[in-house]
Parts: C-alpha cells; structure tokens; sequence
C-alpha cells in the first residue's frame, strides 16, 4: 500500500469521524422519534382510565326532606361512595318526573370520585370503613363499572367525576368559527393584494416586514392587545368567544397569508398571460383562474393555520377565558372556555382524579389536530400540480 | 375589423374598489402591530411613572406587598434566560441533527415518511407539553437527582427548559433542513472530486454556506423559546429566583405576565401594569431577534440567489 501515491494514512481515522457523524445525525432523529412515541403512549396509558366510571347500587329515597336535603336520599354508611354532584339533581328528577315521590328506589348511582380511583387501582383517600363496603358490594354484583359518557356529555364541575368537556367543546367551535371568519377572508384578500395587485414600493415592502414580524411575536402579548384593546377601549365582553375568536384570528392572519402568497405564487406565469391574450382584465384573471388553481394550496395553509389556533392557550388565558363555565355558552357574547384552558385548568386541580381527566382531553385535542394535519397532507399531495 | 370594447366608467370604478378593499385589507398587519405596540407602550409607561425604570432593569427585588412593592426584574431575565438556555442546548443539536440526516442522508422515501411525523411534532399544542413536563418530567428529574444525591425542586427550571427544547426541535429543524437543500449540489460534488469524506463535505462545505440560514432558524428557535408561555407557566416556578443551579424553581418574564393578569388586582395596579412592561421588553427582544435573523436569511438567499424559502 505504502507505494500508491494517493494513500493517506489518515484514511480510516477519516472514515471513523465519517461513521461517527452520520451516527449522531441519526441518533438525534432516532431521539426525536422516540420522544414522540414515550410522549403519546404516555398521554394515552395517563388517558385511558378516563373511558371508565363506576357506578354502584343504592336505595335512593324521593321525600320532600331529600329533595330539600340530598345527602340525606342515601344512608348514612353510603354517603360517601356515592356521588353528590348525581344527588344535587334529585330535585330535578322530581320536577322531571313527580310519579318519583315518596318512593325509595334501587337504582344505579354514580360513585365518588374516590371510589372510582380505588376501583382503577390508584391513589386514593378512602378509610378502611369504606374499602369494606366497596368490597361488599363488589361481592354482590352492586358496583359496575361503565363506560363514561359523562366526559362528553357534561361541562366543567369542581367534583371531578361530574367534569366533562362539553362546554369546552363548544366554547372552542365557536371561537374558532370567529376567528376562521375573520383570519380566512382577511389573510386571503391580503395574500391576493400582495401578490397580484401591489406595486414594489416601501408601503408593500412595510406591509411584508409586518406580516414576518407579527409570525414570531410570543402570542402572549397578543392577549395583552386583546385585554387592553377589545376588552378595555371597545368595551367587548370579556371572557367570550368573540374576543378570543378575534385575538386568534390576528395570530393565524400571518400563516394565512404566507401560505395563499406560496400558492398563488406557485400559478404559472404562462396562466396569466393567456388570459391577457384573451383579453380578460387582471381581476377576471385573478378571480377566475389564478384564485380557482391556487385554493387548494390556501386551504392546506388556512387548516394549519386553524389547527394552530386550536391548540393556543396563552392569549386566551390573558383575556380571561379560563373562568369555571358548567354549562355550555349559547352565543358569541357569553364567557365561555376552549378546551386546551380546560385542560391547563384541569391540570391545575388537587383532586387525583382530574389527571385522567386531563390526558382525555388531550388525547381528544391531539386526534383532532392530526386529523386536521392528515386532510392538509392529503389536499396538498392530491392537487399538487407539477408544472 | 375587431370589434374593439371600451371599459364602461362604472365597471372602473368597481375595479378600484375591489382593488382598495384588498389593500385595505393588506394594512390590518400594520394595525395590528401598532396595535400591540401602543397597548403595551402606553400602560408601560404608565408603570414608569410610578416605579423606577432604573431600578426594574437592575434591580434583584420583585416583591409583591400591599403597601410597598419593588419591581427588579433582572431575577426574572436570569430565570428567562437560564430556561432559554436550557431549551436551546437540547434543540439546537437535535435539530441540526434532523436536518442534516434529513437532507444529506435520508433517501427520499425515509424524508417522506420523517417530515410528517416531525409536523405533528409541531402541531403539539404548548399546554400538552406543560402537562407533559409537570407530570413525567419533572418528578423523573427530581428522582433522577436524588439518584446523584442532589436535590432537585418538582417546578426545577431543566424540566420546563428540556420539554422547551423539544417543543423548538421542528422549527429549527425544518427551516435548516430546507436552507441545506437549497445549498447547489455542485459545491458538494467539487467537495467529493477532491476526496473528502460525506461527513467532511457536510461539515466544510454544506454547513458553512448554509450557516446563515442555520443561524436565523437557530435565532427563530431562541425567539420562539423566550416568548414560550405555557410551558414554563405549568412546569416551572412563580417564585423569581437568581440563581445558577438549574435544578431549582425559577419563573420567567411570560409567568410572571399571566401571574400578574390573572390575579384579581385593579388594572391601573402596579402589579397589572408591570404584566405590560414585562411585555414591552418581551417585544422588543423578538423584534431584534427577528429583525436578525430576517436580515441572515436574505444573505443567504442573495449569496444563491433562491427566491422560494
């Protein structure tokens, strides 16, 4: 070997580094795959005792003591396994169905929360008293446990078994549906503006160095705009989805109009021109074909940008939209929640039995965001036109 | 003969509108930004008037009291700034990482498998990895620490800055892979006609020209992590902490924004008001940050002459 010119002794130190380097590039995608594998089958083992409530069967007395009183619709010995958030709609029952009254019915009850924590095998506060009955009841065939519509059907509570993520939910969709009214027509008209329309002079130019800027300013002072503009100087309700809508919508803006601008961008010249050749005017051009090729790119920019507006919290918890709302808010105008502050309020809770709450509603933010990701991924590689 | 159409007056005008309407649209980015500019400016000034400018850019006591309160911020910057560190030497490795392995070495078929997989990385929202860092990680770190025979707080500042830079791995790493594809293949092919390496050529050649692309994407992932709220608001302290030990509570100028305006104090209060000023100084470090890397980009776009990125 020692007589070919081209040998260089260094050679396989050379390729050792060569080997050593692409390891490392590996080992950091390897390391990026594996911490979203631990971190979504955390989510979901943390999540997955959610689907599951128990419940046990108790006599329930219908009295008008109980109705007025009622903890009292249960026996003494059974009053803490037994849910007081189901007792408090006793009187509601009644008003439903006043045939109930005077009876005492076996019926299937929603258990405490702790009762259902010791049925999943977590930590839990129950004495030994207690554990006793449960296990007597079990025995019986009195305790079953189901699954939990509770969780979709109901809205926030301060007793955790009673918690679930309606209002939330609906807090969310109308939100978003401000904020995609607002951002959507106003990003694509800017994109289109920018585009097709504006002439390269220092207004464009400010225009775009706006536009760049707005995308990395931290969304926590938009909450501040939101708190010291629309709540303060407009006088908007505070705690509403219009507000909240509105400050999201500020935020998407930006992801809007970069990605209309990268899709009508990507219309070929060679579209316009046949159009002047025909002689339509610019806005019938634009209008007609370019917008028409260039949707299917906008849309995949306003989904993301839309799935982006879902999972923010920060702003919103500035402008007050982490107040405890039970029931779901009917309008625009009423304080309501979205669901990423239920869970940032959830996390927050003392109680052992709102964690499984809360990687619930994880679980369920997190499906529809790759959902939502999955339909970009599909529209773009659908309509993606090589040109 | 053609028979040649003259525009009619009205169909004009219609035209203008539609043009002004879109342009009028096109300023709403400017409003906005005055917008959030003037509102924090102006209640920021208004803490000014009552506290110390000096004293809060300087000063190592943040104490809340009913009757005498001081605002020195710089505890609150160190906590900030010790958290951003933190997140930036988790990220900045991985990320580049990603984006070499992305662009130099995956084929195209394992690319387009990775880049999906690393958006929904993206699409986390923020408040998923708080809870993530407050359950797992935080109380792994604290056992972790007692293992050496440390002793670690469950709100330590590594746990919030960890979870940081994993939540800032895609954005630097997508920008930088997309800054290395844009580097022309024949620099890498006149690298190989010399006999270097593939690693040699990544790292003398590919990195090099990419390295101002590489420094805005590393700069955006500093911006993003300063300005990071929930993360830090759910996993790290409220307590504002000047210290050097990452293993201990520390809070953050975003914590201590959402502390102050959560809170049921009247909104021309010291305490809300300095929510703003924290907010003020939080602008103006993105801005410049921003402003940075925007001007790195388009070095590296005028060096290549690339139009799309």
């Amino acid at each position: 070997m020692s007589h070919n010119p081209f040998y260089d002794p260094s050679l396989s130190a050379r390729h050792r580094s060569a080997w050593l380097f692409k390891l490392f590039t590996k080992g950091s995608i390897l390391f990026t795959l594996a911490f979203l594998l631990f971190f979504l089958f955390d989510m979901l083992k943390t999540a997955f005792p959610a689907i599951w409530q128990t419940y046990v069967q108790v006599d329930i007395t219908y009295s008008e003591r109980t109705v007025k009183y009622t903890n009292r619709a249960v026996h003494k010995d059974y009053r803490k396994i037994v849910s007081r958030a189901w007792l408090r709609n006793i009187p509601k029952q009644v008003e439903k169905n006043p045939d109930l009254m005077g009876k005492t019915l076996s019926m299937w009850v929603l258990a405490d929360d702790q009762v259902d924590q010791y049925m999943k095998g977590h930590h839990h506060k129950l004495k030994q008293k207690q554990i006793n009955l449960i296990e007597e009841f079990k025995a019986s065939g009195k305790v079953s446990v189901e699954w939990n519509d509770i969780f979709f059907s109901n809205g926030d509570s301060k007793i955790p078994e009673y918690a679930g993520i309606q209002s939330a939910i609906v807090g969310s969709v109308l939100t978003l549906l401000v904020t995609m009214v607002l951002a959507f027509p106003l990003g694509v008209m800017t994109a289109i503006y920018l585009e097709e329309f504006a002439r390269d002079n220092h207004f464009t130019r400010f225009i775009e160095v706006n536009i760049t800027n707005l995308a990395a300013i931290p969304s926590i002072l938009f909450g501040l705009l939101g708190l010291s503009v629309f709540i303060n100087l407009f006088g908007l309700p505070r705690s509403s989805p219009l507000v909240g809508g509105m400050t999201l919508a500020l935020m998407t803006l930006p992801i809007i109009i970069v990605s209309s601008r990268a899709a009508l961008r990507s219309v070929p010249e060679s579209i316009r021109h046949a159009g002047y050749g025909l002689g339509l005017t610019k806005q019938d051009i634009v209008k007609d074909h370019v917008v028409p090729i260039a949707m299917p790119g906008i849309l995949t920019g306003s989904i993301i940008g839309l799935a982006n507006a879902i999972g923010e919290t920060a702003p919103l918890i500035i402008i007050g939209m982490i107040a405890f709302i039970p029931d779901s808010p009917t309008s625009i105008f009423e304080a309501a929640t979205v669901l990423p502050a239920q869970i940032f309020t959830w996390a927050g809770m003392p109680e052992r039995a709102y964690v499984e709450k809360t990687a619930a509603g994880i679980v369920v933010i997190l499906s529809v965001l790759i959902s939502l990701n999955a339909v970009a991924i599909y529209l773009r590689k659908k309509y993606e036109i090589k040109w | 003969m053609f028979n040649i159409e003259h525009k009619k007056k009205s169909d004009i005008l219609k035209e203008r509108a539609v043009v002004l309407t879109l342009g009028t649209a096109a300023t709403l980015a400017i409003l906005t930004t005055l917008g959030i500019l003037f509102s924090i400016l102006f209640q920021a000034i208004q803490f000014f008037e009552l506290k110390s400018f000096w004293y809060f850019i300087t000063g190592t006591q943040w104490h809340m009291s009913h009757d005498e309160s001081t605002f020195g911020a710089v505890p609150i910057f160190a906590g900030t700034f010790m958290i951003t560190v933190i997140a930036l030497a988790v990220a900045i490795p991985i990320g580049l990482g990603n984006a070499i392995y992305l662009s130099e070495y995956a084929d195209n078929r394992v690319r387009k498998w990775l880049k999906p997989v690393l958006e929904v990385l993206a699409g986390i929202p923020t408040v998923v990895y708080g809870f993530f860092a407050a359950l797992t990680i935080a109380p792994a770190i604290v056992e972790m620490s007692a293992y050496f025979g440390l002793e670690a707080a469950y709100n330590s500042a590594l746990a919030s800055g960890v979870i940081m830079g994993v939540m800032i791995i895609p954005i630097i790493s997508s920008l930088s892979d997309d800054v290395l594809m844009a580097v022309p293949s024949s620099q890498r092919n006149a690298a190989y006609a010399l006999g270097m390496t593939h690693s040699e050529t990544i790292k003398n050649i590919v990195i090099p020209s990419a390295m101002p692309g590489i420094i805005s994407a590393c700069l955006l992932g500093f911006a993003k992590a300063i300005g990071e709220t929930m993360i830090v608001v759910m996993a790290a302290g409220l307590r504002p902490n000047l210290t050097w030990n990452p293993l201990e509570d520390m809070t953050t100028v975003t914590v201590r924004i959402v502390d102050s305006l959560v809170g049921d104090h009247a909104f021309d209060s010291p305490q809300t008001l300095s929510a703003f000023a924290l907010g003020l100084v939080l602008f103006v470090i993105t801005l410049v940050l921003n402003m940075i890397s925007l001007q790195q980009i388009r070095k590296f776009k005028e060096k290549y002459k690339i139009n799309r990125l």
